[in-house]
């Protein structure tokens, strides 16, 4: 690789040629204050926050777009870059409501940490007088406040180029530029897929998740429900980094004993269905095998890629497994087995879900949710959230002993857990499946092939001569790619598992402020990890499950299972409203 | 008499997004000739547009409303585009556009009840030796007062 000498700040550096002078400076230890820029995203140098100046250049120089050159000398730190970045900085907050207090980011948004840290300490502009479009609350996962956003586009490239959908983009210009859906109107008329990526990169208080905790409070706080929770996976990897634990620890224990203490009257864990949903898909996806049903298969948990195919490729759904998610399977069971067994009537049971996901709010109120006969699942809280209330409760997570899981809706797998990454579900499925069919035991449960943060992964798994081509894309740009070839007709694949987002749910659009891909990593590897350390790791040995099986469901696809386990999915195609103009 | 396009052949749809499909870079010249056929951009013209391009509607709105000589929604018959630039700034254009809404009861944005005037700003016209000046469809009007303009309306 060839090298450029620089100096920063009068120390000497060496970084690669194409470097920028953010990257330059990080390396001598001088973090450039920067908004616009996102460490996983393009290079947009709309703020001018981080200008330098760089000797012989006639004006500030924009340090996260400007690539060095040999012998530059840069100087980050003067009266004149001090300067222009404070007035960048005024300027975009005269244009700002000074709302902090009232904000869900407050405390945690980068244009508050900014105004700290550059010193703003008056409002010198006159403050702003033009109004933006109003909040638009229309969604069931997301809330746009445009009066808050600062025009970076973070979310825009998010939307489009990670997600492929499109939903918003910059409509109008100048002063009435706005981050909008075509044609101006609300997000729940495009095709949106509530995924919430776009709130996960957001710098501001621009556009966040449809809050849940106020109906959670009231129903811990009413004596006549008996209220249950039950955490996805991927929860239990990155709670802890929203009470200052570094990414890539595993806190279960701790995660049960906090929601205890909030005075949750069952602590149960969605990793229970995810071992439920291994068998019953696992099942599902022998007998397409065994009786020529529609192949690819292609998993359904992530709600946000049932959306995207129902918008984007609606001619497929034959594709889909009709396993209802975790989430949905765990509440349908709760309010129906669950409520035999301890004789509680389902009208009274309160089903709460922690979930690194945003469109889990959307998922759990489709009106075909309701088998138990109620709402499913009553409120879907994403990782954000929790921390929240258990703030709001004073209870120190990092100080929390370990506690267990309830039974019996609290017992699972290693399986289970690794449906918290990208290409976990395939291999708890392969896990299975391949166990059932072979009746042999698994010399190695690893299936090292499917993990990771690569978009499209591949693998090939021979079933006693029967040989099973999967593949697994994480984020719905991949899921295109992969919904394109299925289309061409040239994907050999038997089984597909997708998830909405980078990296699966530990990368999900409710999870903590920062998810950097570097931070997705790290979960990534506590997943497995947590997997590692657990007595069981296939989902066919879960005691509770198997007990479910011989007191209510009798057997996989059967009866029961088919009417409280399984859906159907809906055409939506990609102008939803289109027909209503 | 200014020659408007209703005396030219209306292209069609399907023909100027085929015409355009393989040049990706083709958006603005594209938006322009279908503004031709119905005079603004709908919501259903722009959704073909994205499918036919195979990029999403967001972007095809963005552009659309980005350049003020894009329509997204009816306009009147005579499209008034007043210059809201610094030098016809300075030089009174704000008492040409008070004049302006008097005489026909609208604002920027708007369109005359009767479907005849749409009223709109613009950036420098490239006319700032006239100023102020303003635009009526594809004529220029510069030099003027409030007197002046409400003379120049009176003859549409
Ligand atoms: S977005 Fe940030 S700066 Fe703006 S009101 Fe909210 S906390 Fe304050
Ligand atoms: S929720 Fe997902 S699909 Fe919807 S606007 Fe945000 S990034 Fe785009
Ligand atoms: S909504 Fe947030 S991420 Fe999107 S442009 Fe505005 S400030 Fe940036
Ligand atoms: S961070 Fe460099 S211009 Fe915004
Ligand atoms: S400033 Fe009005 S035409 Fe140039």
């Amino acid at each position: 690789m060839e090298m450029v000498k620089v100096t920063v700040d009068n120390q000497q550096v060496e970084v690669p040629k194409g470097s920028t002078i953010l990257e330059a400076a990080k390396k001598v230890g001088i973090k450039i204050p920067t908004l616009c820029y996102h460490e996983d995203l393009d290079v947009k140098a709309m703020c001018r926050i981080c200008v330098v100046e760089v000797v012989g250049a006639r004006t500030l120089q924009a340090a996260c777009s400007q690539p060095v050159s040999d012998g530059m000398v840069i100087i980050t730190n003067s009266p004149a870059v001090r300067r222009a970045r404070k007035i960048n900085l005024e300027l975009l907050l005269s244009n700002h409501p000074q709302d902090c207090l009232n904000c869900v980011r407050n405390q945690r948004c980068e244009l508050q940490s900014l105004a700290d840290q550059l010193g703003v300490q008056q409002q010198r502009f006159r403050p702003k007088t033009k109004t933006k479009s109003p909040r638009d609350e229309s969604t069931a996962a997301l809330i746009r406040d445009p009066e808050k956003c600062i025009l970076c586009r973070r979310c825009v490239e998010v939307c489009h180029q990670v997600q492929s959908v499109g939903a918003i983009s910059p409509a109008n210009r100048g002063i009435d530029t706005e981050i909008a859906p075509a044609g101006g109107v609300d997000l729940n008329d495009v095709a949106c897929v509530q995924c919430g990526q776009c709130s996960l990169v957001c710098p501001v208080g621009a556009i966040y998740e449809q809050d849940h905790t106020e109906r959670v409070w009231s129903a811990l706080a009413d004596s006549s429900k008996h209220v249950v929770v039950q955490t996805a996976p991927a929860i239990r990897v990155s709670i802890g980094e929203e009470f200052g634990l570094e990414p890539g620890q595993v806190s279960t224990g701790k995660l049960v004993a906090a929601l205890r203490r909030l005075g949750f009257a069952r602590v149960f864990d969605t990793d229970f269905t995810a071992d439920l949903t291994i068998i019953e898909e696992g099942h599902e996806l022998l007998e397409r095998l065994n009786k020529g049903g529609t192949l690819p298969m292609i998993t359904s948990c992530s709600p946000g890629w049932i959306k995207f195919i129902e918008h984007f490729y609606p001619e497929y759904l034959a594709h889909l497994s009709t396993c209802k998610s975790p989430q949905q399977m765990f509440g349908a069971l709760a309010k129906t087995y669950y409520a035999e067994k301890t004789g509680i009537d389902p009208k009274d049971i309160y089903v709460v879900s922690i979930m690194p996901c945003t469109a889990k709010k959307y998922e759990c109120g489709r009106p075909e949710m309701t088998d138990s006969g109620y709402a499913d699942v009553d409120a879907a809280l994403t990782t954000r959230e929790l921390a929240k209330m258990i703030r709001l409760a004073g209870i120190d997570f990092a100080s929390l002993p370990e506690e267990e899981y309830d039974a019996p809706l609290g017992i699972s797998t290693g399986a289970a857990v690794i449906f918290g990454a990208s290409g976990g579900v395939m291999e708890a499925a392969l896990r299975t499946v391949y166990e059932v069919v072979t009746e042999e035991t698994l010399a190695s449960v690893d299936f090292k092939a499917v993990r990771g943060l690569e978009g499209i992964k591949e693998a090939e798994v021979d079933l006693k001569g029967t040989k099973v081509k999967v593949a697994v894309a994480n984020g719905l740009g991949n899921a295109r790619k992969l919904m394109d070839l299925i289309k061409e007709g040239k994907a050999d694949y038997q089984f597909i598992e997708i998830m909405c987002c980078p990296g699966g749910c530990i990368g999900g659009g409710g999870q903590p402020i920062p998810t950097t891909n570097a931070i997705r990593e790290k979960r990534i590897k506590a997943i497995y990890d947590a997997d590692l350390g657990l007595p069981l790791r296939k989902s066919h040995e879960n005691p509770a499950v198997k007990t479910l099986y011989e007191e209510f469901l009798k057997k996989p696809l059967g009866e029961k299972s088919h009417h409280l386990l399984h859906t159907d999915y809906t055409k939506r195609g990609k102008y939803p409203e289109a027909a209503n103009r | 008499m200014t020659v408007t396009s209703c005396n030219i052949q209306k292209p069609n749809l399907g023909e100027v997004i085929e015409k355009y499909k393989e040049f990706p870079g083709s958006l603005l010249d594209l938006l322009h000739e279908v503004q031709e056929i119905d005079g603004y951009l709908s919501r259903d013209v722009m959704q073909q547009i994205a499918e036919g391009l195979g990029i999403s509607e967001s972007k095809v709105y963005g552009v659309a409303t980005f350049y003020s000589l894009f329509k997204t929604a009816p306009t009147g018959q005579f499209i008034i585009r007043i210059c809201e630039s610094a030098p016809c700034h300075i030089r009174g254009a704000q008492e040409v556009l008070e004049a302006i809404e008097e005489t026909l009861g609208i604002k920027p944005g708007e369109t005359t009840l009767d479907g005849k005037f749409t009223l709109e700003f613009t950036s420098c016209l490239g006319l700032c030796g006239v100023a102020p000046a303003i635009m009526i469809n594809d004529q220029v009007y510069g030099n003027l007062t409030s007197d002046r303009v409400k003379e120049v309306l009176l003859n549409f």
